[in-house]
């Protein structure tokens, strides 16, 4: 089976004025497609930079990052953002919601970018929150919701456009157990009958485990492949 | 229409902040608006003043009366199409509060030298037929409810005495430009009733006014009507209207320079105002807007967003400035009875605002919008407000 997401030897070097800090250096990994991965780290160690760049919100200093056979690294800015409301769903740590808008209208915002008509567009809104179980809600604001049920929200306006992969740095960082447990049931959900190839980083080894495959990093390095998770 | 809403629901995202901001531009555009009134206003004279007519007064002062006897002189001069003659007559109605100009003026002469103060016929016979009648301007009676037939009291001061003058019609300013805000009062009463009172100023005259023919050069009559004079007890200056009104322009003119300079200033006041706002709220929204940058909008959507919530919130501010401005034109018109003139809003002032009020909503979104572009989405994402 093809790769969906091919990285090769990349490297990042963040440069601010003489200082050069190298993050990753000479990265190689494979996603197969449908794959659930989780990235664990200390603090540091490259996670979300590799995030990412996997995601198409930031560059390489050197190396191929393939995904479905385009080279992300080189296409344009415009190009890139095209690419990425298509391919990419975004799970923030702090959902990362419009404090303005309703639950609905949060979740409607990538689709304000495609030529849906606004009866497609409520519809695929609709589908997206009953598939986190908030439909009921989706005329909430997003202060009127517990963290758990925010980050629902964030998690249908990341997959409202159906992306091939979702992107999710440290999900489960800002919730109490009980949320993070839901919130990776759903994760597992939208990998096993979604088919959503996902890439999630995580300090926490239960929420690790939920994963399909488990890679370390370490001071800008992937550890071998030690081990799947249970 | 989504993005406009967002635009609408960004705006008021801090209410108390967004009203404040509206309230401090109001605030600004209505002194802007008062400010530019008072400055046209001024200018307005000149703009009214006719090419074709000369004023000949005491060549020393302005306070200086001129002999009746000139009439007939200047009437002979070559180029000389016709002459009036006037007195500012001063005084005070009801009390230094309600400020308007009145001038005893030649019934004959004086409305066809001024055509643009048009009046009735019957009107006009009246004023000349009667001693002790008037003439008000549209808006001077429009403000007093003054009609035909009544009685307008002033109190002298130039010439004492408690005078009791008729309306015998209202004049019509014809350009917009004219002055609607004076009392014309028969200067052949007010001279017989000087006789009696104080024979020695009988006959005095304040100002000449003369039109002069088509083609005539208004440099020769005025050196013509000068040199009648020369070398007598009352020597004359003749000058062109408009040169007079620059006069006394050029006399102002250091207060109507400031207060141009203070309308701008005013104007970077707003700019400052809006910008703060501005730029408090894309640094609120720097984690914001890196998200939508990465959902996939483009800078032009964050350009759109941004622009628009300052376009939003200056224009709010500009009307209701424009609102607030005319009550304030209008009390300070009554309180301050400014040059006697009618002091209105007029519509360049209102485009002078609004085109400030555009500029500033552009400019005050610059800074928020070379922010929003050229944070990098991943620095956008991790910054913590
Ligand atoms: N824009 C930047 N400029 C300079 N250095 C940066 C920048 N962004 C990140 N870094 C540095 O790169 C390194 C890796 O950062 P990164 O955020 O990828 O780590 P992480 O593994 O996600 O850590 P955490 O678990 O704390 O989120 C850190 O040392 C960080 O200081
Ligand atoms: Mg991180």
């Amino acid at each position: 089976m093809a790769n969906l997401i091919e990285i090769k030897e990349v490297s990042k070097i963040y440069r601010r004025d003489s200082i050069e800090t190298p993050v990753l250096t000479g990265i190689n990994l494979s996603v197969g497609n449908g794959e659930f991965l989780a990235l664990m780290g200390p603090s540091g160690s490259g996670k979300t930079t590799l995030l990412n760049l996997i995601a198409g919100i930031d560059k390489p200093t050197d190396g191929e990052i393939i995904v479905g056979g385009t080279d992300i690294a080189r296409l344009s800015e415009s190009a890139l953002a095209k690419w990425r409301s298509s391919n990419i769903g975004f799970i923030f740590q702090f959902y990362n919601l419009i404090p303005v808008l309703t639950a609905f209208e949060n979740v409607e915002l990538p689709l304000l970018l495609t030529k849906l008509s606004k009866q497609e567009r409520k519809q695929h809104v609709e589908a997206a929150l009953n598939i986190v179980g908030l439909a009921e809600r989706m005329n909430y604001y997003p202060k009127q919701l517990s963290g758990g049920q925010e980050q629902r929200v964030a998690i249908a306006r990341a997959i409202v456009t159906d992306p091939l992969i979702l992107i999710a740095d440290e999900p489960t960082g800002d919730l109490d157990k009980n949320s993070a447990e839901e919130i990776m049931t759903l994760m597992q959900r939208l990998n096993s009958e979604f088919k959503k190839t996902i890439v999630l980083v995580t300090h926490d080894a239960h929420t690790a485990s939920r994963a399909k495959t488990l890679r370390h990093l370490e001071k800008g390095d992937l550890l071998p492949a030690d081990g799947q998770a249970a | 229409m989504k993005v406009l809403k967002l635009i609408f629901k960004n705006s008021f995202r801090h209410k108390l902040r967004t009203f404040l901001t509206i309230l401090g531009i109001g605030v600004a555009v209505m002194a802007f608006g008062l400010l530019r009134t008072v400055v046209n206003a001024f200018g307005s004279g000149v703009r009214a003043s006719s090419a074709d007519r000369l004023v000949t007064r005491d060549a020393v002062t302005f306070i200086n009366p001129l002999p009746l006897s000139y009439f007939n002189q200047i009437k002979q001069v070559p180029g000389v199409k016709q002459v009036t003659y006037m007195n500012w007559f001063g005084g005070t109605y009801i009390d230094q509060q309600h400020f308007f100009a009145r001038y005893a003026v030649d019934p004959n002469t004086f409305f066809s030298v001024y055509p643009e103060y048009e009046i009735g016929k019957k009107a006009f016979a009246e004023f000349q037929s009667q001693p002790n009648s008037c003439i008000v301007g549209s808006a001077l009676a429009q403000r007093y409810n003054f009609k035909a037939g009544d009685v307008i009291t002033i109190n002298g001061d130039i010439y004492p005495g408690t005078w009791e003058f008729q309306v015998a019609g209202i004049y019509k300013p014809e350009f917009k430009s004219t002055d609607a805000m004076s009392m014309f009062l028969n200067w052949n009463y007010l001279n017989e009733e000087v006789k009696q009172t104080f024979p020695g100023r009988a006959d005095e005259v304040g100002w000449y006014v003369e039109q002069i023919a088509n083609g005539a050069n208004p440099g020769e009559v005025s050196k013509e009507i000068d040199a009648l004079f020369a070398n007598s007890p009352a020597e004359t200056k003749t000058e062109s209207e408009r040169q007079f009104q620059q006069g006394f322009l050029a006399s102002v003119g250091a207060i109507i320079s400031a207060m141009n300079y203070v309308s701008f200033v005013i104007v970077g006041i707003i700019m400052l105002v809006l910008a703060n706002t501005m730029i408090m709220s894309a640094r609120e929204r720097t984690r914001e807007y890196a998200v939508l940058k990465a959902i996939g909008f483009s800078g032009r959507h964050l350009v759109g967003m941004i622009l628009g919530e300052s376009l939003l919130v200056s224009l709010l501010g500009g009307i209701l400035g424009i609102f607030l401005t005319y009550p304030l034109v209008n009390s300070f018109a009554s309180f301050s009875n400014f040059l006697g003139a009618e002091l209105s809003v007029q519509s360049i002032t209102l485009i002078t605002a609004f085109t400030a009020v555009v500029f500033v909503g552009i400019a005050a979104a610059i800074f928020p919008i070379q922010r929003a572009m050229n944070t990098r989405i991943a620095d956008g994402i991790r910054f913590v407000g």
